[in-house]
């Protein structure tokens, strides 16, 4: 018995007042001890449903509806409830995303490593308490002792993974399911934990399921993979032969979504539609309508996993005959031309923000949250400035000080020369229309209460663009177009539309009072691969024939090295290193930078 | 000559701005999906029917009239009476007008108490007289029970019938429109009504369904005027308190600052004074000085109503500090959301960020509360005017039916009539208001899916 893990036919639905949803339908999937699987797909595919069915955690509405989940040999379905108990965090045990959430706020972090020590273990007292420091230790906590008694909101967002990993790892479990363990991690701390999931793997022989939708970690730590579409599982090969010829073209849309160097002066490729309602009857391939390739066949015929060879499979009508050939290798990219005579439009010299902090009763102050300090940087017309840097760097906050949005608390904001730090909001009003600013997150960004064509229109009438409601409408007409959605929206509200969608109505929002410069504080990073490459694509192909500046703020390095043609890295409120985009990655001089590039996991 | 008193007025305007809220809310999803999730329970659908009723008799009597007075000679002007009357009183004249000497208990024939009678044979003697109105239509005592049982089955069968051509007519209406609505609970809630209204119809005809009480007056029919009083103080006082709450609460939460000191410690420091101690004070300089300007209100409705309408107000007063806290911890959070920041880097004004971006998206809130606290509101009439600081006595309610009963609860044989009779419509309406106000919590609820 080879296999850690074994799953068959799992099928998994979920009770919505649609219907019955079918989150996992009909998956086949074995890990053998020490094995790395990753599981890839975009979210809706039903990564995750498959993993909290393994562990039988589903949510009310779900139940597991047909297969088999066997660990090592124990068919975990046909366990009572007491038994299951038994098998969770002893055999099997799992991560989650939010570490913040992941942990009780009310018990010290050693309680609840120490925890899952007694239920499984006949540990008692001192016992559990030098079991527990050991596996604080080696899970990389620093002073160990003394963080075992600290609640969850002391640690940072990284140490309390690594106690998320500790507990998880108490009792030697066979099976570690990781569910996008590190998406809420910056880019530095990421490279940590998946190292130190790497090495307790090797150490301890455990299956680990990893699932994730960053094809950089499945390259850098998977030994197999499988991608999910659609509740299903399309194609699982050994590592090196999916990131050197995926076979479904899925998968390989999912390579040619990926923003990067190579890709900068075309657009990148994007799967159009949307992942189809797992409510509907399939009576053919599921990918057909979003697939290049698809032909009659694909509509009417159901295609079943095919070995294309040893340990590679792939569900595709179009690899009974012929193979894929392999991915063509990212050329290097062509230097970005230098910015020839371009006006400037924004000047930021010297800008600060600082946050009091006050104390005691008369709310003195005691000192300052330096969270901008000292940053100058220019965007000149129709050219990209991305900002780079960690979360807490204080890039979010340089974004928002330019429109005036924090007040900054010293240093100039010049627009065209003109002075904004000290306009009242009357004055200020002028400016307005020429900065404009997209959101990360899509949800938080629309009112959900306002049809999208009084949110269009708000902007323009509070800054008098249009002469009256028939030209704005004329307007939000012509706008929807350029960011591809249908007129038809108009009389919609935000919640009928998908992320991507929203995104596109956030970015219609700033475009509507004709700015000259957009802010877009991370306005992908709430958003799939391929949606992210419609969204890239937009903005691109917006600044070519609008003459649109950005100050693209941002931790994906990807995005930059594709969209922006000067650099600008931002750590702990200061710019460290700025420059051409091509000229600080590729060659960094400042070692923060080089950290950052190097903790990036890379495709190829 | 109608007379419209203040809180008639506020009524219908409640009514009218209910009506238009109603109308504004079917073309608006986010507003239309909750209520059609409400109304998917089939405890709201039938809690809904009984406070319909409920509402009914209110409205019926919140629409008042002077009634001319007969006319001494041809030639004279119309002389209206100085009572006002409403249309419920009007409806209800057999009730209103057959008064007993004193006390009798439910469908009885004779007065509670023993008095000097005169036999025929002019002898005197201490007996039990026969009512003046209830049963009077008996030719013989002996024929009481039948009489009871005969007019109570046909209160029965009218009532089926009414209920029957009902459904008929609500089938065509209603169930093909809104499918979705749990008619079965509506249809039951109806005629559990009706199955007691029809008999008690029928019964009042000839008999005092619920009793009399000390002074001879009707108990049903003082059961029935009291609703109007516990529904005005349930909702009227939202008119004072909703403006002070929503106002209050979104503006400490949305600018923040000073503006936010200044509303907690207005709200902190109200929330301090012990609301009895207030609304006692409150009305009682009321009634001072209502009884100072005694020559402004033409009838003595008016001056009641005015007491009425002041208790509403002090006690929205005093009961807008909830409202507001929760609003401005709502107003915090979503200050804080991204459509707010776009909001102001299209330099949109203050007031219009409010309106547009705070006021919808707190909606549910101010209306869970709402009805929340509509049920609040009327137990605490009945408290208030128990301790004598409530409604004008001669308004009827809940409160002062209990007041009253207090004396008669420790008389020998006692006299529970009254007591019951206020608890049970209470209890009835209070229950309805309770059991819809959680449905609809339910329903606006975003994290409880059904």
């Amino acid at each position: 018995m080879s296999a850690a893990l074994e799953l068959a036919g799992l099928r998994t639905v979920l009770d919505t007042p649609e219907g019955e949803l079918r989150a996992v339908d009909g998956v086949d999937l074995e890990i053998a001890k020490g094995e790395c699987f990753a599981l890839v797909g975009e979210s809706g595919c039903g990564k995750s449903m498959t993993a909290l069915s393994i562990l039988r955690l589903l949510p009310d509405v779900g139940r597991i509806a047909g297969g088999s989940v066997r660990l090592g040999g124990l068919d975990l379905l046909a366990l009572p409830e007491a038994a299951m108990r038994a098998v969770r965090g002893k055999r099997a045990a799992m991560i989650f995303q939010e570490p913040g959430t992941a942990l009780n706020p009310v018990l010290t972090v050693g309680r609840q490593v120490a925890e899952v020590i007694e239920r499984h273990t006949s540990l008692r007292g001192p016992a559990v308490r030098r079991r527990t420091l050991e596996l604080l230790r080696s899970v990389g906590v620093p002073e160990a002792e003394r963080r075992m008694g600290e609640y969850a909101f002391q640690l940072s967002g990284g140490q309390r993974q690594r106690v998320m990993i500790a507990a998880a790892l108490a009792v030697d479990p066979e099976v570690l399911i990781a569910d996008e363990p590190t998406t809420a991690l910056d880019v530095t701390i990421q490279a940590q934990i998946l190292d130190l999931l790497a090495k307790l793997q090797a150490e301890r022989g455990m299956a680990l399921l990893l699932i994730t939708h960053d094809l950089g970690i499945v390259a850098r730590m998977a030994d197999r993979v499988a991608v999910m579409y659609a509740g299903e599982i399309v194609e699982v090969a050994p590592r090196e032969q999916f990131f050197r010829a995926p076979q479904h073209p899925y998968s390989q849309k999912l390579f040619a979504a990926l923003p990067g160097a190579a890709q900068r002066d075309g657009s990148l490729a994007q799967i159009p539609g949307q992942v189809p309602p797992l409510t509907t009857e399939f009576g053919g391939c599921r990918f057909t309508e979003r697939c290049d390739f698809a032909f009659e066949r694909c509509a009417r015929e159901v295609p079943q996993l095919r070995t294309l060879e040893p340990g590679h499979r792939v569900r595709c009508h179009l690899r009974e005959t012929e193979r894929a050939a392999p991915r063509a290798a990212s050329r290097a990219a062509p230097a970005a031309a230098a910015a020839a005579g371009a006006r400037r439009l924004l000047d930021v010299k010297d800008l600060k923000v600082h946050f009091p902090i006050r104390r005691g009763v008369f709310r003195r102050t005691v000192g300052y949250v330096k969270a901008v300090d000292g940053v100058s940087l220019a965007v000149a017309e129709g050219r990209t400035l991305a900002l780079v840097g960690e979360s807490g760097s204080g890039k979010t906050t340089v974004g928002k000080a330019i429109l005036q949005l924090i007040r900054p608390s010293a240093g100039s904001v010049r627009y065209q020369g003109e002075e904004l730090t000290r306009l009242g909001r009357a004055g200020l009003q002028r400016y307005r229309a020429a900065m404009q600013i997209v959101f990360q997150d899509p949800y938080a960004s629309l009112n959900p209460r306002m049809r999208v064509a009084d949110i269009l229109a708000e902007g323009m009438r509070s800054l008098g663009v249009g002469r009256d409601d028939a030209e704005r409408a004329r307007r939000i007409g012509v706008l929807l177009d350029q960011v591809g959605l249908p007129a038809s929206a108009t009389s919609r509200y935000p919640h009928e539309f998908s992320g991507g969608q929203r995104q596109r109505i956030a970015i219609a929002r700033a475009l509507a009072v004709e700015p000259k410069l957009i802010v877009c504080d991370e306005p992908t990073s709430a958003l799939d691969v391929s949606v992210q490459a419609q969204i890239l694509n937009l903005l691109k192909s917006l600044q070519e024939r609008l003459g649109l500046a950005y100050l693209f703020i941002t931790h994906n390095l990807a995005v930059v090295e594709y969209l922006a043609h000067e650099v600008a890295v931002m750590n702990e409120g200061r710019i460290v290193e700025q420059g051409p985009a091509g000229e600080v990655l590729r060659a960094p001089r400042h070692p923060y930078t080089r950290t950052l590039l190097a903790a990036v996991p890379k495709v190829d | 000559m109608p007379v419209v008193l203040a809180t008639d007025f506020l009524v219908w305007l409640l009514v009218l701005a209910v009506a238009s809220f109603a109308w504004y809310s079917r073309r608006r999803a986010h507003l239309a999906a909750p209520w059609a999730r409400v109304f998917r329970s089939r405890t709201a659908v039938a809690s809904a029917v009984v406070l319909a009723c409920y509402i009914l008799v209110g409205l019926l009597d919140s629409l008042h009239y002077r009634p001319a007075l007969p006319a001494r000679d041809a030639g004279a002007p119309v002389a209206y009476s100085v009572e006002a009357r409403s249309l419920l009183d009007l409806g209800l004249a057999p009730l209103r007008e057959r008064f007993e000497k004193t006390y009798s208990a439910p469908l009885a024939t004779r007065l509670f108490q023993r008095e000097q009678v005169e036999l025929p044979d002019g002898r005197t003697a201490r007996d039990f007289p026969r009512l003046r109105h209830g049963g009077a239509h008996l030719e013989a005592e002996a024929d009481w029970g039948k009489d009871v049982v005969l007019r109570a089955l046909a209160g029965l069968a009218a009532a089926f019938a009414l209920w029957s051509v009902v459904l008929i007519c609500a089938r065509r209406a209603l169930v093909r429109r809104w499918p979705n609505v749990p008619w079965g609970a509506a249809a039951a809630a109806l005629g559990a009504i009706l199955a007691l209204a029809g008999p008690a119809a029928m019964l009042a005809d000839g008999f005092h369904v619920l009793g009399t009480n000390q002074v001879g007056q009707d108990v049903l029919y003082q059961a029935l005027k009291s609703i109007r009083t516990s529904l005005v103080i349930g909702t009227v006082t939202t008119l004072v308190l909703l403006p002070l709450g929503i106002m209050a609460g979104i503006a400490a939460g949305y600018f923040r600052g000073w503006v936010d000191d200044v509303i907690q410690y207005l709200y902190t420091t109200l929330n301090s004074i012990p609301g009895v101690l207030l609304i006692a004070a409150f009305v009682l300089m009321l009634q001072v000085f209502l009884d100072n300007h005694g020559d402004w209100f033409p009838t003595t409705a008016q001056r009641a109503d005015m007491r009425l309408l002041g208790l509403c107000a002090i006690l929205g007063l005093t009961s807008w500090t909830g409202l507001a806290r929760l609003l401005r911890g709502e107003a915090l959070k979503l200050s804080e959301l991204e459509y707010i920041q776009a909001a102001h880097a299209f330099g949109v004004s203050h007031a219009r960020i409010l309106a547009r971006h705070i006021l919808p998206n707190v909606a549910h809130i101010v209306i869970i509360t709402l009805v929340l606290d509509f049920s609040g509101l009327v137990l605490a009439e009945a408290v208030l005017s128990y301790v004598g600081v409530g409604v004008d006595p001669s308004t009827t309610s809940f409160g002062t039916m209990i007041n009253a009963a207090r004396l008669e609860m420790a008389r020998e044989p006692m006299v529970w009539w009254s007591l019951a009779a206020a608890f049970v419509f209470m209890f009835a309406l209070v229950l309805a208001a309770n059991l819809f106000a959680d449905a609809v919590r339910d329903g606006f609820d975003p994290r409880v899916r059904v």
